[in-house]
Formats: C-alpha cells, structure tokens, sequence
C-alpha cells in the first residue's frame, strides 16, 4: 500500500511528456507542478492540522519577490537568493504564526487573510525595488554559468522536486509529528491531554507551508522571468485554497490533483469564451456538493467499496 | 500523596464552582469522585489535569507544582484522562488513536520524520506494538484498522482508555467511563479499571453508577456545592448521613 501512491506520480510524471505536444503543454504541467508543491504544504496546514490560513499568496509572492529582489537587484546569484527568501519567510511565517495560531477558526481566517492583503500592498506600493503593479523582470536560475533554461529543463526539474516533496511529506505525515497534527485536529483538549503541545505543532505546519509555497513562488518567479503582485494577492491565496479543498483534505494526493485540475479547467474551459467562469463555478459547486470530502478521498473509498464487492 | 490540591478554587462568573478544595489521592488506589448533578466534578477534574486554570489555590503532582502549567504539560508529568463526553481523534483508525497517545515516548526530530530515516522507521514498528498491545488490552484488537468515526460507543470508551494509558500515566483521570453503557459493558469497564491497579495506574473516577463506585474504589470523596462533604472508605461514606441528605434532600423543592 505503501509507496504505491507515490509510484504512480512519479510514473505520471515520467509519462506525461509523451502527451505534450508543444512547448505551451509543457508550461501548464509546470505550472501544474509548482501550484501542486504549495497545496502539498498548505494541505498539511488546511487539511491534516485543521487550520485555515487565507494569506498564503503572501509567503508565495514574499519568496518570488524575494529571491527576485535579490537576485536582480543586489546580484546574489540565484542558487543564493532563492534559499535565502526562502529562509527569510520561514521565519516571518515563525514570527507571525506564533501569536496568529492562537485563533481559531473565523478569527484566523480574518487574520491570516490580513496579513496575505499586508503582503500584496506592501510589494504593489515599494514600486522602487518591486516594480510596483507593473511587476519586475526576473533573472533566470543559473549556476556556474549555466542557466535552467528551456520547458523540458523546468519539466523535470520542477517533476523530481514535486515527486521529492509528495515523499517528504508523506513520510511526516507518517510520523509521531505527523499523527500530532491530525490529532490535534480531531480534538484539541485531548491531544492536548496526551502531551501534544498543539501550539508548536500548528507552528510547524504553518511555518512549513508557508516555507513551501515561497519556494514554489520564487521557482515561478525564475521561470517565467517575471512576477507581478497579482500572484501575492488576495485572490491567488483562495485559489490555493480551493486546490486544497478541490483535490481533497488530508490527502497528499488530493492536494496534487486539486492543483492539476484547478490549473487545467480554466486553460480548457477558455473555448466557452465569455461563459468560462461561469462554467469554472458551477463544477467547483457541483463537485463539493456531491464529494464533500474532495475528488481523491471520495474516489479512494468508491474504489475500495468496489474492491471489496469483487471480493 | 501522588496528587495534592490546596484551597483550590473556580468559580464562572462569581459563581464557586469549586470552591477551596485541599484533597490528596494516594498512589497505586482507585480514587472515586462523587456527588449531585451540579456538585462541580467534572470541574475539578478539568482543573485536576490542567485543562481549566485555578482561580485560586495550588495543585501538587509527584512533588511539582503544576498550577497554571498549561495542559500538555501536566500530560509530560503523568497526568492522563479520559472524557464524559467522548473526544476521540474521530479522523483517525483506533490504532492510530493510541499511537497518537505514545505522543510523549515518541521524541521525534523533523528531519529523521521527512527522511524515514532507518531508526525512525523501527520506531515506528515498535510504536505500532505497543499500541496494538494495549488495544488487545482494553478488548478492541477487532477493532484496530476501523476508523474511529465507525465504531460504537462502548468501544470508543474503551478506545480512550487505551489512548490515555499509551502515554503510561501515573494517574488517569476517568471522567464517566460507564455513563451510557449497558450492564454487561459497565462489567466490562468495571474489570478494566480493576486491572490498571496492576499496571501500577492511581485512578480518579467520576462515575454516576454507585454499584460500580462501591465496588471498584477504595477511597471515595463526596462533592457537594463545589465543596467536600465527606471523605473515606466506601462503606463509611455510603452510610453517612451528610451524604444521604445530599442525595437524597437535594431534590430541587421548586421543581
């Protein structure tokens, strides 16, 4: 049972360029992958802790401007910059969560929703280093004089961290750490009781997330050589979400295939023309009315019942 | 004295909910705690573990001084519990349930989690073990893979019993095991609280069914209006005429 799941992403994930035609396919799938490695630790947060966070576009647009920032306009070489922005919002998300994560429910809502419109104010305002509502140019990920370039390049790269990642994460999930959060998202008082502190725990789900979406964020800004505060904002944060929630909670997989599907039904649904989001909405209602649980648990447990009928 | 309280006091909103309580409970004893509908039991026991803070007074564990400690850490100490109304890891298997209680025997570092180190992976099987072995223990090895979420009643009573004692605590604290159970599960529980005495477990009981009170405790302490009536051995207690008025005379007159 172990180990199968992850088998069959890294099997999509070596078979899918045999289904790309062209090098605009190739873009979607790493976009794909790059919004998939973000719901995979917001779903550790959201789904397996049980705590909503409405700002995550932030720490997504705080790593790409980050290593943007210094990469373009202090010359850090990129190998640098990036794990440094990465760094630096690790320990924002460390600073912030700390008082935040003492709010439950609506009320963390409100406040991580804040800090998320803080964020894109922030980067749309200091227009001096950021470019301002226009965006700023991003120089390429490069090492020893050779840049990542290309989409099949960024096809496996972004790939075997996407795989990497799913493992890492499976294997907390796993763990002591792992279990605390699920438990204290079941119960609170009774995690609590058999010494979980859950404070640290919610932490630790919530400074890995947010860890997580600013290295997707600035893997996004160094690949398409660009980034605009609208991946900061309020509205990129819900669309995280809705991966999340889309794609099914506690479940790494789900959190894969809610980036997939959320990423690709806008590129498809745009030969409806001017009805696309209306389209885009009804199947996000339709689908958490009749899955509530989200695509992937509810397909696991058909396909269990069905495994158990042929039995 | 493994747990001592001193003038220990709660009151909601000017009301005294526990009102000066200086009790002890010795150790290697089932400890029953009773009294009217009202008397402040479950409060006491919910400041006992530390879920509520005192508004006044101490409480003394194993010779530390827990008062205001928040509640995870009077679990590190030993103190365990279970709960009147049920807070099973409903998203979880019973197994996973009690593995989750072995939180504190479980030290566990990020990287040897993220990297299912070789270590980490034998800990792992022997955490699943013990858990195993305790769902054996408390009579749900049926039930190990079910999520929690499908199992009955009795059997989740049961299955918070095994997650408290995963986290081999000095003292457990039950909090109405029997309540809902039918005779022949309340036998059942009745033996189980019997048996954590050879796990060398002291037990607090808060429990509405006298014939299991009598016969399982050795020391019994009657709440009443937050404060303690009476105290002693169980068939003292019963026969005290303090303790029948407060049962029997407390029938609201206006009702």
């Amino acid at each position: 049972m172990r180990g199968r799941g992850l088998a069959l992403l890294a099997l999509a994930v070596l078979a899918l360029p045999l289904a790309l035609p062209n090098k605009y396919a190739y873009e979607v799938a790493i976009l794909i992958g790059l919004n998939a490695l973000v719901c995979v630790g917001l779903n550790l947060l959201i789904g397996y802790a049980g705590q909503i966070s409405l700002g995550h576009a932030g720490f997504f647009g705080l790593g790409a401007y980050g290593s943007a920032i210094l990469a373009a306009r202090y010359g850090w070489p990129t190998p640098l910059s990036l794990p440094a922005a990465v760094a630096g919002v690790a320990l924002l998300a460390w600073l912030v969560g700390r008082p935040v994560l003492r709010l439950r429910g609506h009320h963390l809502a409100m406040a991580t929703l804040g800090l998320g419109v803080i964020v894109s104010i922030v980067i749309a305002t200091e227009d001096r280093v950021t470019g301002g509502p226009d965006g700023m140019s991003v120089p390429p990920l490069a090492a020893f004089g050779v840049a990542l370039a290309g989409e099949t390049a960024w096809y496996w790269a972004v790939g075997a961290l996407l795989v990497g990642t799913v493992w890492l994460a499976r294997n907390f999930i796993d763990s002591p750490r792992g279990r605390a959060l699920r438990a204290l998202h079941g119960s609170e008082i009774a995690a609590e009781m058999v010494g979980i502190d859950s404070a640290r725990h919610k932490l630790d789900a919530f400074v890995l997330s947010a860890a997580l979406a600013a290295l997707a964020g600035g893997l996004t800004a160094h690949y398409s050589g660009f980034i605009t505060p609208a991946r900061a904002a309020f509205l990129h944060s819900i669309e995280l979400v809705t991966m999340v929630v889309f794609g099914g909670m506690a479940s790494t997989f789900g959190a894969v295939v809610g980036a997939a599907a959320l990423t690709l039904l806008p590129q498809i649904l745009t030969a409806l023309k001017e009805y696309e989001m209306v389209v885009f909405g009804a199947v996000l209602m339709l689908t958490m009315i009749f899955m509530p649980r989200g695509l992937v648990p509810t397909l696991e447990k058909a396909l269990a019942a069905a495994n158990r009928r042929a039995v | 004295m493994l747990l001592r309280t001193e003038e220990l006091s709660r009151a909601f909103g000017g009301v005294a909910a526990v009102d000066a309580v200086s009790i002890g409970f010795g150790a290697g004893a089932v400890h029953a705690l009773i009294g009217p509908n009202g008397a402040g039991k479950t409060t006491l026991l919910n400041l006992l573990c530390g879920i509520y803070r005192p508004t006044r007074g101490r409480i003394l564990f194993d010779g530390r001084d827990l008062t205001g400690r928040p509640t995870h850490e009077y679990a590190a100490a030993g103190i365990g519990r279970t709960f009147q109304n049920l807070q099973v890891f409903f998203n979880m298997s019973a197994l996973e349930n009690v593995m989750a209680g072995r939180h504190l025997l479980e030290p566990c570092g990020l990287a040897a989690a993220a990297l299912r180190l070789r270590a980490r992976v034998r800990e792992e099987r022997a955490c699943r073990l013990e858990s195993e072995a305790l769902l054996d223990f408390v009579g749900l090895a049926a039930w190990r893979d079910a999520p929690a979420d499908a199992m009955p009643y009795g059997a989740l009573k049961r299955l918070e019993i095994a997650r408290a004692l995963a986290a081999k605590p000095k003292l457990l604290l039950l909090d109405e095991p029997a309540a809902g159970l039918n005779p022949v599960e309340t036998a059942e529980i009745d033996q189980l609280i019997q048996s954590l005495v050879t796990r060398r477990v002291t037990v607090v009981l808060v429990e509405h069914n006298m014939k299991l009170v009598m016969g399982v405790s050795q020391h019994v302490l009657v709440l009443d209006y937050g404060r303690v009536l009476a105290e002693g051995e169980p068939a003292a207690v019963r026969n005290d005429p303090r303790v029948i008025e407060a049962y029997l005379g407390a029938e609201p007159a206006h009702a």
